[in-house]
């Protein structure tokens, strides 16, 4: 029991927001519909698909999964990097939904069969702890993710540093959240009509870091939490501010969500990281979308410590996560979907990931509505 | 991975060390990244580090409002 979880999943009030938002969203001009809103971050997309939220929507307010999910905007190029770590000897240390995501040639997992040392870990600490009991062997751990997590990662180092170890490493494919949006926006083929915002990204940058954003792109922006009655509540405020003509970042997250996020995360990220272009699966080379360690870290560097060329992977040729995470193709619509792959046997990172829009489609059988 | 949810502080031993009601268990927590952390605040715990408190006041306004939608 959590009070602070259950009481925002409660039936009735979703109930009762539901039929606010359908009562609302009648107002919406025909030439106006379907009204398509995006989220971007995994959480608000697994329980869009948990709750069944599309299916207490009128039918032309559209949920459109964006690239949320870290794992799967990864590239597999990263991936490959990682793998040829482990089979050079390092001791390498991820969150568990990287294990499965397909490199050019292999998963993590395949190397593991094969002899590398892959360890799954909830937080980057136990990395840290692994290479202070055995300072001979190289550990290295995977470091990718979004404003969320780059502050733990980064305390990991922190603590290796103050620790003195010499044998610690982040293999670093961070992003930012910002710059994914300014491309979303701005590719009309996409027709976003509204962003529902990510929950802990914004706790760590604040409500105020999208207002550029939105003063360039005038949509209608809501910072959510991730339980039923925090996105339908934000659903409904979207719905409110498009009907209005207005285009604003609303904080309904303030809970949690600072006007300026959290200043020693914030820090953190300023000491020891600087911006550089990033790949993101569906989207392409984004600039100044992702953090790369500073010069004067570059022994907590991986890449190059080992030297490491990180090129751009080749995914697999049949599949179209890219298109999945840029909201143009729902999950099912591709061929692959729940036959060539499956969450036993993925073909695309959507698919593996447990934030991944294919994976949770698959698991809570999302209705084919609004299937194109 | 953004498993962000809010845990009861049970207790901050070293500075930027804690544990959280985890379900009953006392779970470590990181609180390096959250100013003067209390015993009985909320945080939200992602990656075993504190990002951010909950501001209990707001999530008890914000729940109150909930319920009284019919």
């Amino acid at each position: 029991m959590n009070p602070y979880i259950d009481a925002f999943r409660e039936p009735t009030p979703a109930r009762a927001l539901a039929r606010r938002i359908t009562d609302l969203a009648s107002q919406i001009p025909k030439d106006r519909r379907p009204f398509r809103i995006m989220e971007v971050c995994g959480s608000h997309t697994m329980a869009i698909a948990r709750y069944a939220l599309r299916d207490a929507l009128p039918p032309w307010i559209e949920l459109i999964s964006g690239p949320g999910c870290p794992v799967c905007v990864t590239d597999p190029g990263y991936l490959d990097a990682a793998i040829e770590l482990a089979h050079r000897g390092a001791r390498v240390f991820t969150f568990g939904d990287l294990l499965r995501a397909p490199g050019s040639r292999e998963t993590l997992t395949d190397a593991r069969a094969g002899g590398g040392d892959v360890e799954i870990c909830y937080t980057p600490l136990a990395a840290v702890e692994a290479a202070r009991a055995d300072t001979e062997r190289p550990v290295v751990f995977l470091a990718i993710g979004f404003e969320t997590t780059i502050p733990p990662a980064i305390r990991a180092a922190v603590e290796a540093h103050h620790a003195g170890l010499k044998n610690f490493s982040l293999l670093t494919a961070f992003k930012l959240i910002p710059p994914a949006l300014e491309v979303l926006a701005s590719d009309a083929s996409l027709q976003i009509d509204a962003f529902l915002l990510p929950a802990h990204v914004s706790a760590i940058i604040g409500a105020t870091a999208y207002e550029g954003f939105v003063r360039v792109h005038r949509r209608p922006c809501v910072i959510a939490g991730f339980e039923p009655l925090d996105i339908l509540y934000g659903i409904e405020n979207l719905v409110h501010q498009a009907l209005a003509g207005q285009a604003c970042v609303e904080n309904q997250y303030s809970r949690v969500v600072r006007p300026f996020g959290n200043p020693r995360a914030q820090n953190l990220i300023e000491e020891w990281l600087e911006p550089e272009d990033a790949v993101w699966r569906g989207l392409g080379v984004v600039p100044r979308s992702g953090l790369r360690l500073r010069s004067d870290r570059a022994e907590f560097d991986a890449a190059r410590r080992f030297a490491l060329k990180i090129t751009a992977g080749r995914p697999h040729p049949a599949c179209r996560c890219g298109d999945v995470l840029r909201g143009i193709l729902h999950p099912q619509a591709c061929p692959l979907f729940g036959v060539a792959c499956t969450p036993e046997r993925p073909v695309g990172p959507c698919m593996v990931s447990s934030e991944g829009s294919c994976s949770a489609a698959l698991r809570y059988r999302v209705s084919m509505r609004n299937v194109e | 991975m953004c498993l962000g949810i809010p845990l009861k502080i049970l207790a901050v031993e070293t500075p930027g060390c804690g544990f959280v009601d985890l379900d009953g268990a006392a779970q470590p927590v990181d609180l390096s990244l959250i100013e003067n952390p209390r015993p009985g605040e909320y945080v939200i715990v992602h990656a075993g580090f504190a990002i951010e408190r909950l501001d209990t006041a707001e999530a008890n306004a914000r729940i109150q409002w909930f319920r009284e939608l019919r």
